[in-house]
């Protein structure tokens, strides 16, 4: 007797949807991800834009530059360690040879990955947020708001693309020390840290070869600070960030695998 | 109902660089049957599997799942996968685990008739990564079989696992396969195959070198064994040409012969003390040993002519 059987496309999407919980869940469990990615952020917020917050000097605020700099930093650690290291181990463990050889949805474990880390860093913005607003005294029209926050979770997906290609490449024993390789330096060298007009001229030349200085630069437009609001321009380079290294990953996992 | 073939390797060929590991294998897995299969690490036995899965494509010849491309979605959710080195989420439990594979099924098994099939009810909740190496085996089988598949595929499911536990995994083996399931095994314990298998392939070298009834593997070694305790030396048993193999085992004597009846008649009549006889046919495990070696014999042969 052969059965042909159907999934139906909620079936399908049912399982998209269980992947992308328990992927969540996992990594929720999971301190030595969970903590820095959520903490760091917010405890670099508290002290650079609380406690030791000179004020405004220059048309520099630094409560609500600090609010939309943190939030392009704090997304660029579940997408590349999400990615990244996860995927590195994953391949490395064979769970992703098992997944291949399940009737896993296609799509649904990078899916499922691209979700957990817009979950995160709607989390990570959001309390930095709530920070921003109780002790930071920043205040905003709701639009800049909701624009802040959408930058946040939609700029997981260049980092995302550059996690899976790392995740494709490197071991999972190499993997954490290539991401942080990555992620600190271009975090300080897009000023997300400090702001670019505090570092040498020639750092601030070659900012914009860094995929978070893009990120970063719409962050600070969307919520009113002195980005240089030319956001189609900087969402464009992302894109292209974005597919250039998915099709990297791609071409790699389609033959390693 | 046997016959019809669900899943098969068409004289495939696989090369890792210069090393061929299958070398123009043929494999038909028919439906309701449990197929062993045997070999030194190295024969071939994970690659035969991977091409089957669909993990690798054969370099040259098929390979058929259903009579459809291994990789296609419609075969592989026919299909339950027990892979030999497959960490899982540790900070997972075992009924999300079980709950995440059955999601990709059409019409996956209730979670608690996967649980009392796999014999992990009471682990349910518990992390995986809190689990012990057997535990987390029949956690892989409940994985295997959640999605109630038409084949399975095991590669060396019961490594790591105590007694009770494997002799409950091949009972529940025994009733999937009395439900019309296909399996396919891998396996170092050459008991389980014994005790399991209603046909083996034997692979070396890549390459299949008996296949058969378990009866019919074993009937390849003519071979049988007498244990004893006699007056009889080790070393004057020796020089009887009829005997292959003297070995001592404490106060017993174990002889390796070909013509054991002659080699019996002959003991019987030189020490009529002798106790504690008893005749053996080959296992599975002999008969395994000597086609292995034959076959690496054979290919040294060849590779030196």
């Amino acid at each position: 007797m052969d059965t042909v059987l159907m999934m139906s496309s909620a079936r399908v999407a049912h399982a998209w949807l269980t992947e992308a919980k328990y992927e969540f869940l996992r990594l929720l469990r999971t301190p030595s991800f969970a903590l820095p990615t959520i903490l760091f952020p917010s405890m670099f917020y508290i002290l650079f834009g609380v406690l030791l917050n000179g004020g405004s000097r220059r048309g520099y605020d630094a409560a609500a530059h600090l609010l939309a700099s943190y939030s392009a930093f704090g997304v660029m650690a579940p997408s590349l360690f999400g990615f990244g290291v996860v995927v590195a181990m994953e391949r490395e463990h064979g769970l992703l040879t098992l997944k291949r050889a399940l009737p896993m949805p296609p799509g649904a474990y990078l899916l499922a990955k691209m979700l957990m880390a817009m979950l995160f860093a709607a989390i990570v913005t959001l309390l930095l947020m709530a920070l921003a607003f109780a002790f930071g005294h920043v205040r905003m029209p709701p639009g800049n708001w909701i624009a802040l926050l959408t930058t946040a979770v939609l700029g997981v997906l260049p980092f995302c693309a550059i996690g899976l290609f790392i995740g494709t490449r490197v071991g999972a024993q190499g993997a954490p020390a290539v991401v942080n390789l990555i992620y600190l330096p271009m975090s300080f060298l897009s000023g997300l840290w400090i702001p670019l007009q505090f570092l040498p001229k020639f750092l601030q030349q070659i900012a914009p070869l860094w995929p978070a200085y893009h990120l970063g630069q719409i962050a600070l437009s969307v919520s009113g600070q002195d980005g240089d609001h030319r956001t189609a321009l900087h969402a464009a380079v992302l894109a292209g960030f974005s597919l250039a290294f998915f099709a990297l990953a791609q071409r790699r996992l389609r033959r390693a695998g | 109902m046997t016959g019809s073939t669900v899943a098969q390797l068409e004289d495939a060929v696989k090369r890792y660089g210069a090393v061929t590991a299958l070398d123009g294998v043929d494999l038909r897995v028919r439906r309701g049957e449990l197929l062993a299969l045997l070999g030194v690490n190295g024969a071939g036995k994970t690659t035969a599997v991977s091409l089957l899965l669909g993990l690798q494509r054969p370099d040259e010849g098929r390979a058929e799942l259903f009579g459809l491309d291994p990789q296609s979605l419609d075969a592989r959710r026919r299909i339950g996968v027990m892979l030999q080195d497959a960490t899982l989420q540790a900070v997972l439990r075992v009924d999300e685990l079980i709950r995440l594979t059955s999601s990709y099924y059409p019409q996956p098994l209730p979670l608690q008739e996967v649980a009392r099939r796999a014999g992990i009810e009471e682990l349910l909740p518990r992390r995986y990564g809190k689990l012990s190496g057997g535990q987390k085996r029949r956690v892989q089988f409940a994985l295997a079989i959640c999605g109630d598949p038409e084949i399975l595929f095991l590669d060396e499911p019961t490594v790591g696992l105590d007694h009770g536990a494997r002799t409950a995994m091949w009972k529940s083996l025994r009733e999937l396969v009395a439900r019309g399931c296909s399996i396919v095994l891998t396996t170092h314990y050459l008991e389980e195959a014994e005790a399991l298998a209603d046909r083996v392939t034997v692979l070396a070298r890549g390459r299949i070198v008996a296949e058969g009834s378990v009866d019919e593997i074993r009937a390849h070694v003519a071979q049988r064994r007498i244990r004893c305790v006699s007056a009889l030396s080790a070393d004057a048993l020796r020089s009887w040409p009829e005997i292959t193999q003297v070995r001592n085992e404490g106060e017993r004597l174990e002889i390796v012969s070909d013509e054991i009846e002659a080699v019996l008649r002959r003991m019987l009549a030189a020490d009529p003390q002798l106790r504690e006889l008893e005749v053996r046919r080959a296992g599975l495990a002999e008969a395994f040993v000597e086609i292995t070696t034959d076959a690496e014999a054979r290919t040294e042969r060849k590779e030196a002519a």
